[in-house]
């Protein structure tokens, strides 16, 4: 019994599907930058399992993974530097009460 | 079954259930270490696959850097939050129907794909950080270059964001 690329799939696609629904149902900001974190997480799995088990392996899948780490890392900083910011002013974490922009 | 299935059934259960318990439980602290679980997890898998150094890259930037950062996250915003999920029962469930349908369709795509049948393993010349190196400066040294631009700018911002306002020097 061996690993195929349909198992790296299926558990990128479970993480996906469960980050997909924590960002949506969270209402903490901070645990909704930490869905879109697992997200992220989930494409880099299938790019690294492409990258051995795809139709051409190269060892390119490994490079978008890292790049992607990087952006995410950036994206990470300066979502929490905004909820800091946020919070300052409001003294909320609560996604549902930052409404500034609808009113 | 082979030992690769036996640390692949381990790595993507770990992973999963430290995915699953992060929804599941209430304070916010809790989620974090459970999330660290599933970083690491996924450092293990790609290690499973041949890219040892993705998978160290995974440990250093996901479950160091990003875990302890959302924790400094927390500690400065709301010491002891929880996330209580009560109030929007019927939005909840149609978010949950949704991802299900989200599910669903990409599970029957990943299922009815023929996917080419798994290659030969080619042993590479080289290991496999230098193999990213020698690519990384050459192929993809505009985008690593661009990227490096984005991290200086990354850092910038959020000194410039998280910085108190009204103090200018």
């Amino acid at each position: 019994m061996t690993v195929s690329i349909t198992s790296y799939l299926m558990v990128a696609l479970i993480l996906f599907c469960v980050g997909l629904y924590g960002a949506l149902t969270k209402r903490n900001a901070v645990v909704v930058l930490l869905s879109i974190e697992l997200m992220l997480n989930a494409v880099n799995i299938n790019l690294v399992a492409f990258s051995k088990f795809g139709l051409y392996p190269a060892v390119a899948g490994q490079i978008f993974t890292l790049f992607t780490m990087t952006v995410a890392a950036a994206e990470v900083a300066l979502g929490l530097a905004i909820l800091i910011a946020l919070y300052r002013n409001k003294a909320t974490v609560n996604v549902d009460e930052m409404d500034q922009m609808k009113r | 079954m082979t030992g690769e299935f036996v640390a692949f059934f381990i790595l993507s259960l770990l992973t999963i259930g430290g995915a699953v318990f992060m929804i599941s439980f209430t304070r916010v602290v809790h989620m974090v270490i459970s999330l660290g679980i599933t970083f690491i997890s996924i450092a293990g898998l790609f290690v499973l696959v041949g890219a040892d150094f993705v998978g160290v890259a995974q440990v250093l930037v996901y479950s160091g850097a990003i875990s302890i950062l959302m924790l400094f996250g927390i500690m400065l915003t709301k010491h002891d939050a929880n996330d209580e999920g009560t109030g929007r029962t019927w939005k909840n469930r149609f978010i949950l129907l949704f991802v299900a349908g989200v599910f669903g369709l990409l599970f029957w795509g990943v299922q009815n794909t023929p996917w080419p049948a798994p290659p030969a393993p080619v042993a590479s010349p080289v290991d496999n950080a230098k193999e990213i190196g020698l690519e990384v400066f050459t192929k993809y040294v505009i985008p690593f270059e661009l990227l490096s631009v984005l991290l200086l700018v990354a850092l910038i911002g959020a000194i410039i964001m998280a910085k108190k306002e009204g103090d200018n020097e």
